[in-house]
């Protein structure tokens, strides 16, 4: 806040409980004194400073620590009373060139790093990068290889669903109960991918032809109880929240995106879904095994905070549908092509955009080979990134309080956002 | 999907004089791309999205790549006379290839589902001339993309709605995904300096890291 609200004003307002004066008449006590002194954070033009309604907008910045800013991002804001007239994401505090760093190493080695992109879902971003250095290189992945991945992807995915929905209610004031819910579910699969790759977040577990490691035994098992569980957990979490009158009054109406808005903003993942278009990578492209297992794409009616909420819901149940075949089709097998070369790999001179449905969105990598062990170009196309084109158009005209749970439903993960 | 040597006789049909080129690629899948002079791009950018049998609404991913000047060796057989004789030499000559930006725009059609069709504009160099035109107002989705290519590359958008930088802090000043980068002298003490570091170490605290 940098505008200074006269005294008496301000007691004026305290009085009423109105600290922010909402009235142009209230307004219009504040005017900017001709010649005034500049305070130093007007002395170099602000990007969002507006012209001559200036002295009756209140400018803030929302962030970078904020509890409701899933990292540290900020939002510029400029209100008028307590709508919002513009805003302007500011991030990069994490920024530490993750493409640099793929460019500065082998293939391999930037496997690691792209468990840190988006620290919820390690194994889809694994899964993308191998995906498209596959396909650059042209490997072939075993079946049952393909099989764990589709596994490991919709875990990945329930989870993070999970946890968004725990995020998005404890950001609208409902503190605990169902992020604690959230995390309860998340734990059990965590514990999975702890068995499996050794780690429960930074897990480096795909290699490209495959994976890094078998099932440890027992592990199959251990997965279908979690799976059978979960249609309760989904159950239990949707008659706490689905028809809660506060969810519904907070969510429902704000935000609203059009189908051609979202489209038109590259928006991708449940965000676009919400929005009615049917746009799934996962039946697009058909990468994986994904054609194999029947399943169907969620589509929201109106585009609101509420629709998104509820496509992840219902993402959870078809993820669960996907898992409890795929478990039952696991074959053996070798689980990463015997061809595949991890040392001296070099794939052959060219350029591959290879992408898939991670749970924020649409997960690409670009790479161009020179025909050398280390990429030439290595670009990631980060879904929470992109996803945040469009907040301003979704904010404008909303409250502040609205803007949070706007931004709430968006999912970002500031690791994946900053790069 | 139409192939896209199709695509760019029609692009050349609908815009008359706009020079397309066709860039292989040597990749399994074999993605090629069209390149579009900057000039022009919006107007191709335009039927692209509009065209009913192409319909790419959706711009999926931006990209920058920076491509430093390079040396092409040419080999050529040249006759020569020497001493009355004819002879043929075989000779090497070495030209040197401008480095240039380039902008990468991978296309999508979520109507229609298909793509990718790929679009690159090139600038004229990396140094004084490194603009292309901005595509964001066809394809909002690279608003945000095209920003991070101006902030990491270099890349002037013209024509970009707001084109300031976006993941560096404002004041910085070089390019870092250039490929000429040179990072700056900060290293911070450590007390246990290896690899890379150590050589860093010993000029910063030369007697420690001696020791």
């Amino acid at each position: 806040m940098n505008r200074r609200i006269p005294e008496d004003v301000l007691i004026e307002a305290l009085s009423t409980g109105d600290l922010v004066p909402e009235s142009p008449s209230h307004a219009a006590v504040l005017p900017r004194p001709e010649g005034a002194p500049r305070t130093a954070s007007e002395a170099k033009p602000h990007p969002i400073a507006l012209g001559d309604s200036e002295g009756t907008l209140l400018e803030v910045a929302v962030g970078p620590h904020h509890p409701s800013t899933h990292g540290v991002f900020r939002m510029d804001v400029v209100l008028d009373g307590e709508r919002v007239v513009r805003l302007k994401p500011v991030f990069g505090y994490l920024h530490r060139n993750h493409e640099k760093l793929g460019e500065g190493g082998a293939y391999l080695a930037a496997m690691p790093y792209t468990d840190r992109l988006d620290y919820f879902c390690s194994l889809t971003n694994n899964w993308a990068y191998a995906l498209a250095v596959e396909r650059l290189a042209g490997i072939e992945v075993p079946e049952r290889a393909e099989h764990i991945r589709v596994i490991t992807a919709e875990l990945t995915r329930v989870l993070n669903h999970a946890c968004l929905i725990g995020f998005l209610l404890q950001e609208l004031g409902s503190m605990g109960t169902p992020i604690m819910y959230a995390f309860r579910e998340r734990e059990k699969i965590l514990e999975l991918i702890e068995a499996l790759t050794g780690s429960r977040m930074m897990c480096n577990y795909m290699r490209f032809g495959g994976c890094r490691c078998d099932l440890p035994s027992g592990w199959i098992e251990a997965c279908r109880d979690v799976v059978e569980a979960l249609p309760r957990f989904l159950d239990e979490f949707e008659n706490l929240l689905s028809t809660n009158e506060i969810l519904m009054a907070r969510t429902q109406g704000i935000g609203v995106l059009s189908a051609e808005q979202a489209v038109q903003a590259g928006m991708t993942g449940p965000m676009l879904r919400a929005s009615g278009v049917n746009y799934d990578l996962r039946k697009v492209d058909r990468y994986g095994v994904y054609d194999r297992f029947e399943f169907g794409v969620p589509l929201g009616a109106h585009g609101d905070v509420y629709d998104r909420y509820m496509i992840r819901m219902l993402e959870m149940r078809e993820s669960v549908r996907i898992l409890q075949q795929a478990l039952r089709a696991v074959p053996a097998g070798p689980i990463i092509n015997p061809k595949a070369r991890l040392r001296g790999f070099k794939p052959p001179a060219g350029e591959v955009y290879g992408r898939i449905e991670a749970p924020k969105g649409e997960l690409g990598f670009y790479l161009i080979s020179d025909g050398s062990a280390n990429p030439y170009r290595y670009r990631i196309r980060p879904p929470s990134f992109i996803n945040l084109t469009i907040l301003e158009d979704m904010c404008r005209g909303a409250t502040l309080q609205d803007t949070v749970a706007i931004l709430g439903a968006v999912d970002i993960v500031m690791g994946e956002v900053d790069r | 999907m139409e192939t896209l040597e199709q695509i760019k006789s029609r692009l050349e049909a609908a815009i008359p004089g706009l020079g397309l080129e066709i860039q292989c690629n040597g990749a399994v899948p074999g993605q090629a791309s069209l390149v579009v002079p900057p000039a022009r791009a919006i107007e191709a950018a335009r039927f692209l999205r509009d065209d009913p049998r192409l319909a790419l609404d959706y711009c999926s991913n931006v990209s920058g790549v920076d491509w430093l000047d390079r040396v092409v060796e040419e080999h050529a057989r040249v006759t020569r006379v020497i001493d009355g004789r004819e002879r043929v030499f075989d000779e090497c000559r070495e030209r040197r290839v401008p480095g240039y930006l380039e902008a990468v725009y991978h296309l999508y059609s979520m109507r229609l589902k298909h793509g990718p069709v790929i679009l690159r504009q090139r600038t004229v160099n990396r140094v004084d001339q490194a603009r292309v035109t901005s595509l964001t107002p066809v394809w909002r989705s690279a608003e945000f993309q095209e920003r991070e290519a101006y902030d990491l590359f270099g890349i002037v958008f013209e024509g970009h709605p707001d084109l300031r930088r976006i993941l560096m802090w404002d004041e910085f000043r070089d390019y870092p995904m250039r490929k000429d980068y040179v990072e700056p002298d900060d290293y911070e003490y450590e007390p246990t300096p290896h690899d890379d570091l150590k050589e860093k170490a010993r000029r910063h605290y030369p007697i420690e890291a001696d020791a």
